[in-house]
């Protein structure tokens, strides 16, 4: 099947109906996504799905025919950062990391859809994506910097 | 390999020799090419931190082998080789700061070589909060030393004798004639390995400009945009992927397996040793198709089941407990006496990375890519099992998911290593969560059987014993009365190893729970009688500032609300934990209103990732405190996922503060588990004082509700 990853169109083979994150991970060498649980409960392998975040490891890839996915390689635009990932660097909020792709793309949905989000909107929105490091003080400070200063400008 | 992590290219400029036994100055610079270097012996190492370690650990490193080491090349690249590895506590950052700081250069200049054993010198792990009692010390010792041999070489240079040269940049300067030169041009064509003089003077903590300050971590922007590769992302070409057939329960023995219908799969390769079986195909659903069509039968033993654990532990101690008639008699004529066991569950690691592996044989040579806190573990351990010399193997440890004591052992480095010496070809294996939970190993579980007394308000007696969880943090840092510690081991029903504090978060909880029950009894306030009954002053100075920033003196008149605290001293760290919390009227759901932290370690190298390491243990403390517990029966787990093992998420997170204390006249120690074992006595105080419930058993409170007082 044809698959439209980042703006790009790939041919996929998908015999057996492998999951999105396998597809993405182990076949189109995208390696940013992360396998967490295999479940969808950690929120490590979220990537954006015509904008909404989903979680790539229950999501079987056959049935993403015509739609588009968007991968934390992809979040850059022109080679410049995405906000969120620009807010998270400067608060310098992780530890391992291995959480980060997932986090951000979540977190940059909900900003899109929701540029004025309170704290307990980003807790809501957060909630299923783990940190095992426990960064998430960290997370919502950063997120909460972000909205103050897109909505100052 | 499509990518490598590390930030520049290796300096390495020939095939890397293993540098596990003697390294002359000959074999050094064949494969380092030329310029300067400090290296560090294991002596110089436990002689500057006043380490106490076992000489008699099987592991325990020759004094006078060389630990890690600095090197400038003529390029002016510096490079610091250490065996630690970097898993999420960010010490390629502050070893880089360290390093940096005395050479005056930015920490970016620096290229750190962590974790690979044919690069890096032997390390046994990382582990026990360590790395910044005894490495960052000691870099800074080597950096230092450096230093000199560059104002040496620039004074013979330009004929000068003056003391009055600066370091700047990368460059030594005469602010007399200005002249100036780079490192990398001082040391060209020169062969310089010297063993560090350890009494070079370093930069004095209150003028650090780069250490001390709250620099970023290193290569951020990898991490956040998916570029870095952790082990589970590797490649290499003609890579296969590798799972391996694990029994229906803990303890059961293969009978048989048929295979044949895996083997009928294209592609897929069956690997059958002895009670081993493993399958290789070309991505990771056909290979776990191909592992689910194995039929096999085994036979299983009867296991201790959940509901006897306790008991288990308790009957099975190898030394059963002889406390003196004096111990007794103390007991006995105290007129306050609490006499409590402790119940502590097995808990999971949960690293967010499951453990992965990539092997790869060429030659009679393997390499192996592994996720591991002790790559030259990993190393012995393939030395044996493939019967290899020493310099036939590489183990490469890239920046890993996190650890938290839980990625000790590296079974999953064998099984690629076996799969892909089987199948000719290289083989990345990436456990499952649900054999990540199963398979790696647990916090232990533990019993606490604590007697205490006082006398007048004095302890007159503390008797406390501890089944299985561990002896580290049993110590009792109060003054007065009769004491009796005893760590008794038993058998345990599930495979156990380390974790963050390991049994300090069991003792620690055991210990602050039963002295705040002391000074209630007594009719004293808890944070007064800890005040007047704790000596050590680095203790008492976080107890003071935790309850300045929390406002003890705060506790109000509410009936349903609660405060209580708790301390405690772990490897050269220490921490006082202050809560609120209050036990919802009607529901009783417990709501954990605030925490405030307050934590001393020594002078603080990075206050930002000091923060987030005390913040992540508090947190993850919370857990292990509140709801996290293995479940199991008939040996397996029932808790195997992330669906039905509860871990800290966004709406666990309670207000929070951190204060840190900055004893920059004191040497630093790590930050990595001493501040995990306030939070859950802590919290077990103020929902006393909140409810009159008393709890003892960790985790507390698995469902959130407080309950009813008995």
């Amino acid at each position: 099947m044809k698959l439209r990853v980042n703006n790009k169109e790939y041919s996929v083979e998908v015999t057996n109906n492998p999951s999105l994150l396998e597809v993405l991970r182990d076949r189109l060498d995208l390696t940013g996504t992360k396998y967490g649980c295999g479940e969808g409960a950690c929120g490590a392998c979220k990537v954006l799905v015509n904008g909404i975040p989903t979680p790539s490891c229950i999501t079987p890839v056959t049935s993403l025919s015509g739609k588009k996915v968007i991968t934390i390689e992809g979040l850059a635009k022109n080679g410049e950062l995405h906000p969120v990932q620009k807010a998270f660097l400067e608060e310098d909020v992780f530890q391992c990391s291995y959480c980060a792709p997932g986090m951000t793309i979540t977190a940059a949905a909900l900003l899109e859809k929701q540029p004025d989000a309170s704290i307990q909107d980003l807790i809501d929105g957060l909630n299923g994506n783990i940190c095992r490091c426990c960064t998430y003080p960290a997370i919502i400070n950063a997120l909460e910097k972000l909205i103050q200063k897109e909505g100052d400008l | 390999m499509k990518s490598k992590p590390s930030k520049k290219e290796s300096p390495v400029t020939s095939n890397p020799a293993k540098v596990i036994g003697d390294i002359s100055r000959r074999s050094f610079f064949k494969y380092m090419g030329a310029g300067v270097a400090a290296y560090i012996v294991w002596s110089d190492i436990f002689v500057a931190s006043a380490v106490q370690t076992n000489p008699k650990h099987s592991t325990f490193p020759d004094q006078e082998l060389i630990s890690s080491w600095i090197h400038i090349a003529p390029t002016g690249d510096i490079t610091v080789f250490t065996g630690k590895v970097e898993i999420g506590q960010n010490i390629r950052t502050s070893l880089s700061q360290v390093v940096a700081e005395e050479l005056f250069v930015a920490p970016e200049a620096i290229n750190m070589v962590m974790g690979d054993t044919a690069l890096t010198p032997y390390d046994r792990g990382t582990y026990g909060s360590l790395t910044t009692l005894q490495i960052s010390p000691i870099l800074r010792v080597a950096a230092a030393n450096i230093r000199e041999i560059l104002v040496e070489e620039a004074q013979k240079t330009w004929g000068v004798k003056s003391s009055s040269l600066t370091l700047s940049d990368g460059m030594v300067i005469d602010p007399a004639s200005n002249k100036m030169l780079a490192y990398g041009d001082l040391v060209k064509d020169k062969k310089l390995f010297k063993k560090v003089n350890r009494k070079v003077k370093t930069i004095a903590p209150e003028e650090w400009k780069v250490a001390g300050h709250s620099i970023p971590k290193m290569n951020g922007k990898d991490f956040i945009t998916g570029k870095h590769r952790y082990v589970s992302d590797m490649v290499l070409p003609g890579m296969v992927f590798g799972k391996v057939l694990r029994p229906p329960a803990y303890g059961a023995k293969l009978l048989s397996a048929d295979t044949s219908e895996a083997e009928k799969i294209p592609g897929v390769i069956v690997c059958k040793e002895d009670n081993f079986i493993g399958v290789t195909a070309a991505n990771p659903l056909t290979a776990a198709i191909a592992l689910a069509s194995i039929e096999s039968s085994w036979d299983r033993s009867a296991p201790v089941q959940r509901s006897e654990l306790f008991k288990h532990l308790v009957d099975t101690a190898a030394e059963k407990k002889i406390v003196s008639e004096a111990m007794g008699d103390a007991y006995d004529q105290g007129n306050v006496k609490l006499d409590r066991n402790f119940e502590i569950a097995y808990i999971a690691h949960v690293p967010l990375e499951t453990r992965a592996a990539l092997a790869s044989w060429k030659l009679g040579h393997l390499e192996v890519w592994a996720g591991t806190q002790r790559p030259f573990g990993l190393h012995e351990d393939l030395q044996k099992t493939f019967d290899l010399p020493e310099d036939s193997i590489r183990v490469y440890v890239p920046d890993t998911g996190s650890g938290y004591g839980g990625k000790q052992t590296s079974e999953v480095g064998l099984e690629a290593a076996r799969l892909a010496k089987h199948v000719g070809k290289p083989v990345k294996v990436c456990w499952t969560r649900e054999e990540e939970f199963k398979w790696a190993y647990f916090r232990p579980a533990g019993v606490i059987q604590v007697r205490a007394s006082l006398s007048n308000g004095e302890i007159s007696s503390w008797e406390f014993h501890n089944f299985n969880s561990g002896s580290a943090g049993i110590d009792f840092p109060y003054i007065g009365g009769k004491r009796h510690l005893e760590f008794h081991r038993s058998s345990t029903p599930l495979r156990q190893g380390s974790y963050r504090a390991l049994s300090s978060t069991a003792n620690v909880f055991a210990m602050e729970s039963i002295v705040n029950d002391l000074a209630i009894a007594a009719g004293e306030d808890p944070l007064q009688f800890r005040l007047r009954n704790l000596e050590n002053p680095r203790l008492k100075a976080v107890i003071k500032a935790a309850s300045e920033t929390f406002g003890w003196e705060r506790q109000g008149s509410q009936e349903n609300i609660g405060f209580g605290m708790a301390c405690g001293t772990v490897k050269g760290g220490f921490v006082a934990t202050f809560v609120e919390v209050e036990v919802e009227k009607g529901s009783r759901k417990l709501i954990v209103r605030e925490v405030v932290t307050a934590f001393e370690c020594g002078v603080i190298i990075n206050p930002r990732h000091l923060e987030s390491q005390v913040t992540g243990c508090v947190l993850q403390g919370l857990g292990g405190a509140l709801f996290e517990e293995i479940d199991f029966r008939d040996g397996n787990l029932t808790n195997a996922s992330l669906g039905s093992y509860r871990v800290p998420r966004f709406k666990d997170v309670p207000k929070m503060s951190v204060v840190l204390l900055n004893r920059t006249d004191l040497p630093s120690s790590g930050a990595g588990e001493a501040p995990i074992v306030g939070i859950a006595p802590a919290l077990r105080n103020a929902i006393d004082d909140a409810s009159g419930v008393k709890l003892y058993k960790l985790p507390m409170l698995p469902s959130g509700i407080v309950p009813d007082k008995a």
